[in-house]
């Protein structure tokens, strides 16, 4: 039922102008059955199968996306099954595969349409032009014929020359924050929402844990102020109103994955609200419901991640971190506190240079630190005998999403043998796959390129230039060759379980 | 009397020049650049073997490795002034031998072959005096000096033979030889140049707009986002403050990082370096000064609680190395051994 009315809603926004069928591109929130490997099983009933008998399906060669609904669960099984009897029936001899087909979980095997996120295709027009219709079709759901004078969710436009490489990503420049476009006071979005996006466009809120608790704190503060409008109901029109605040926030800075990964937590559990429930009822459920997600996920998945990471740090350990990562922080000073010895290298990397926030808070503790920049690295790396990684999100593939530089410093460390262990929690497992830094990545302002030395800044006047361009950029993928353990409240893996995590995870749901 | 007014101004001007030497390490300084370094240099010893008072080969030998000594020791982090008194003094060996001569074989270094037939020791002692030695050794310091001025000419030169059109090109930092190769190819092709900025002095910016200014399409980067770019780099062209003897690097800071990124995604790693570059010497590590590191860090007020370390140079070990451009043409790392070989006499390595 849940997946018939996602793909409702899915049609319902998309409309008419869905043209292309034949395309699998990955969507924002998948339906609750992921797919965790790229299987080349067609959608059941999508492709013409070759098959001589007569089939007792009914489909087109190429449905819309429409007829998804129509189908049941049982129907899809039930075609499955009669699909894989004819197969068997084609090629006689020798085909046990498909006796084994049948056993596979049908989870796995349910392909997904997928949707290409709108903002790794900004150098699409098209799509460009969809976002603005959807913003605009997202406030006129909120106020109904009332004289609107200015865009409540604006869409922020790009800043800055683009290198060509990344002209498919959006360049924003931190003077101009979405903010300043919206009309104060704002009716459509809630006011803590636009506290947030500002927050998170000026980078006062950075990191990824620290995003999720506030968007999640956020959350809580519009449900506490929710009312339901009459003859509606609460699950299905709570989320319908957090759908702009998603999108503003989207556009102040791009979702992380720990942060599209609450927000599905979010939707599936107001979803789940029973009809006949009471709004007081509901909403404290709500609230009790998000409280325990911060604790589970984030608070007692760094407890049990430091419990395991202090076992790996020895007497007489120099540690290498990189830049600000609050959980490897945690866990240094857990590990301090149980009277380990050990010292800190922190190495910190231009233009963010968060490094010199995690060498504050661990000089506080009286941890003996050392303070490079990482063109210092292969100077240091001989020193060094473990190197602790945070990680913004481990992909499907095993690959390791982290803030920029993280993969010069595992490729560095592997080439002097020093083992890497990456930290994260469950809950920032996410199932896209990425093979470089490039397709899906976020660009920082390009001005914090520029430095001012001894009163003179040399790309002063980059944007006349017409042939200069500043990238900053924000994350890189790690290859899982250079990553020795990845450390998760789940246990120690290696890199390439993550897709068994995620599948675990979705079977538990 | 003139030769001691020649003695004292001779003196004023070596002080000078140590002087300056002190102040400047890497390109801070009056002096800037390492051509400009060994363009000094030449021409002081160049003054020193017109002006001092010397009777034999020997003689002059033994005065310019004393000043060659003290110039090293004012800045021992640039290379190119031992570099250039040793080319020196090799100079000075072989118009002595050609005066003498004897035919310039006996003066090469030693080979296998030397050492089977060697019969007895000659002992070389330099003390015969030769009318036309002073002459012959200013004329050749001269050509040294042409040399000198060319280099940067003849590798940018061969620039078109390396880049084709529309390719990716990597660079790290700020260095004047890469920077004429690529406007001498711009001229030419279309290609696009990635500069790293390389903190902390951030020197590729520099590199960027002077790159930028004769329209070729440049992107600056943060030096963490080197591995992350380098699956789209064709190229990495870098230019090194020194060549060691064994073909390995004495490169700006993350030169290293840069080479090992490069050979993981087995891109092709271009030196571009003059042959006064090649240096004997062992590689040895250099920090950079408290002031220096106080100007880069300025904010950091735990400063006092803390270890900040601040190298200038990194190693890169030869097998990182793909190709040398230098101003005789390319050469492999392997074969840099025996360039050097050509340049100094064996026993002048260790001034």
């Amino acid at each position: 039922k849940k997946h018939q009315k996602k793909q409702k809603e899915r049609k319902n926004e998309k409309g008419p102008s869905e043209t292309e069928k034949d395309k699998t591109p990955v969507s924002l929130l998948p339906p609750p059955q992921p797919v965790a490997t790229q299987k080349a099983l067609p959608a059941p009933a999508s492709a013409p199968i070759p098959v001589p008998a007569s089939a007792p399906f009914h489909s087109s060669p190429a449905p819309s996306p429409a007829d998804k609904p129509a189908k049941s669960k049982a129907e899809l099984k039930a075609e499955r099954r009669a699909r894989q009897e004819t197969d068997r029936a084609a090629k006689q001899p020798g085909s046990s595969s498909s006796g084994i087909k049948t056993k596979v979980p049908l989870s796995e095997l349910n392909p997904v349409v997928k949707r290409l996120p709108e903002h790794v295709q900004v150098d699409d027009p098209a799509v460009v032009k969809r976002l603005a219709k959807k913003l605009e079709r997202q406030q006129k759901g909120q106020n109904l014929g009332r004289n609107l004078e200015r865009n409540q969710i604006p869409l922020r436009s790009d800043y800055g020359y683009k290198v060509s490489l990344f002209s498919h990503l959006h360049q924003y420049s931190r003077k101009a924050p979405l903010t300043q476009l919206l009309s104060i006071p704002s009716t459509v979005i809630h006011p803590s929402i636009v506290r947030l996006g500002l927050q998170y466009s000026q980078g006062i809120v950075a990191g990824s844990n620290a995003r999720s608790v506030a968007l999640l704190h956020a959350f809580k503060q519009v449900i506490r102020d929710y009312t339901t409008p009459p003859n509606e109901e609460l699950s299905r029109d709570l989320v319908n109103k957090l759908k702009p605040y998603i999108s503003f926030l989207n556009q102040c800075r791009p979702l992380s994955a720990s942060m599209g990964n609450a927000i599905k937590y979010i939707k599936k559990e107001i979803s789940n609200i029973p009809s006949q429930c009471k709004e007081e009822e509901a909403k404290t459920k709500l609230l009790t419901c998000i409280d325990r997600y911060i604790e589970e996920k984030i608070v007692l998945a760094a407890k049990a991640i430091s419990k395991y990471a202090i076992e790996k740090i020895s007497d007489g350990d120099v540690i290498l971190v990189y830049g600000y990562s609050s959980l490897v922080n945690n866990i240094l000073c857990e590990a301090f506190e149980k009277s380990r010895k050990f010292r800190v290298i922190v190495v910190d990397s231009r233009p963010r240079l968060e490094g010199r926030e995690a060498l504050r808070r661990l000089v506080q503790r009286g941890i003996s630190c050392t303070y490079v920049l990482i063109s210092a690295l292969s100077y240091i790396l001989p020193e060094v005998s473990k190197v602790f990684l945070g990680a913004h999100a481990l992909l499907a593939n095993g690959y390791v999403m982290s803030r920029v530089g993280t993969s010069q410093i595992a490729l560095v460390a592997r080439t002097y043998n020093v083992p890497v262990l990456v930290c994260c929690e469950t809950y920032k497992f996410c199932e896209r796959v990425q093979t470089d830094s490039f397709v899906s990545n976020e660009l920082d302002d390009p001005d914090d390129l520029m430095v001012t030395r001894k009163g003179k800044t040399q790309l002063e006047n980059w944007q006349d230039v017409s042939s200069l361009g500043l990238l900053n950029l924000v994350y890189d993928v790690t290859p899982p060759d250079f990553v020795d353990l990845v450390i998760t409240d789940l246990g120690m893996i290696p890199c390439t379980s993550v897709p068994v995590v995620l599948r675990v995870k979705n079977l538990d749901q | 009397m003139p030769g001691a007014d020649k003695e004292t101004d001779l003196t004023e001007r070596i002080e000078a020049f140590l002087a300056d030497l002190k102040r400047g390490g890497s390109g801070t300084g009056p002096l800037r650049g390492s051509g400009e370094m060994a363009r000094e240099t030449t021409y002081l010893l160049r003054r020193i073997t017109a002006q001092a008072r010397w009777s034999s080969a020997g003689d002059l030998m033994e005065i310019i490795r004393n000043e060659g000594r003290r110039m090293t020791a004012a800045q021992p982090s640039e290379t190119t002034v031992g570099n250039m008194v040793r080319r020196v003094l090799k100079i000075i060996r072989e118009e002595y031998a050609r005066s003498r001569g004897s035919s310039e074989e006996t003066e090469q270094q030693e080979s296998l072959h030397k050492l089977l037939t060697a019969g007895e020791l000659s002992e070389e002692t330099f003390r015969e005096h030769f009318v036309h030695l002073k002459a012959n050794v200013i004329e050749a310091i001269n050509e040294l000096l042409t040399e000198l001025d060319g280099t940067t000419d003849n590798i940018a030169m061969q620039a078109l033979e390396h880049i084709h059109s529309n390719e990716v090109i990597m660079t790290v930092g700020r260095s004047r030889t890469v920077e004429a190769f690529l406007k001498d190819a711009a001229r030419k092709r279309k290609f696009h140049v990635i500069v790293a900025e390389c903190a902390p002095f951030c020197q590729g910016h520099e590199m960027a707009t002077g790159l930028s200014k004769v329209g070729i399409e440049t992107t600056v980067i943060a030096d963490a986002a080197i591995f992350a770019v380098m699956s789209r780099v064709n190229k990495v062209i870098i230019g090194t403050q020194t060549v060691l003897a064994n073909g390995g690097l004495r490169a700006v800071n993350g030169t290293h990082s840069v080479a090992l990124a490069a050979r993981h995604h087995s891109t092709p790693l271009i030196i571009c370096a003059p042959m006064f570059k090649l240096s004997p010497q062992v590689f040895t590590t250099c920090s950079l000064s408290l002031n220096d590191v106080n100007s880069c860090f300025p904010v950091l007020k735990i400063l006092s609680k803390v270890n900040v370390h601040c190298p200038v140079f990194d190693y890169v070990p030869p097998e990182l190395i793909t190709l040398f451009i230098s101003n005789i043409g390319g050469n492999a790392p392997s074969y840099i051994y025996r360039l050097m070989s050509e340049l100094y006499h064996p026993e002048d390595h260790k001034l």
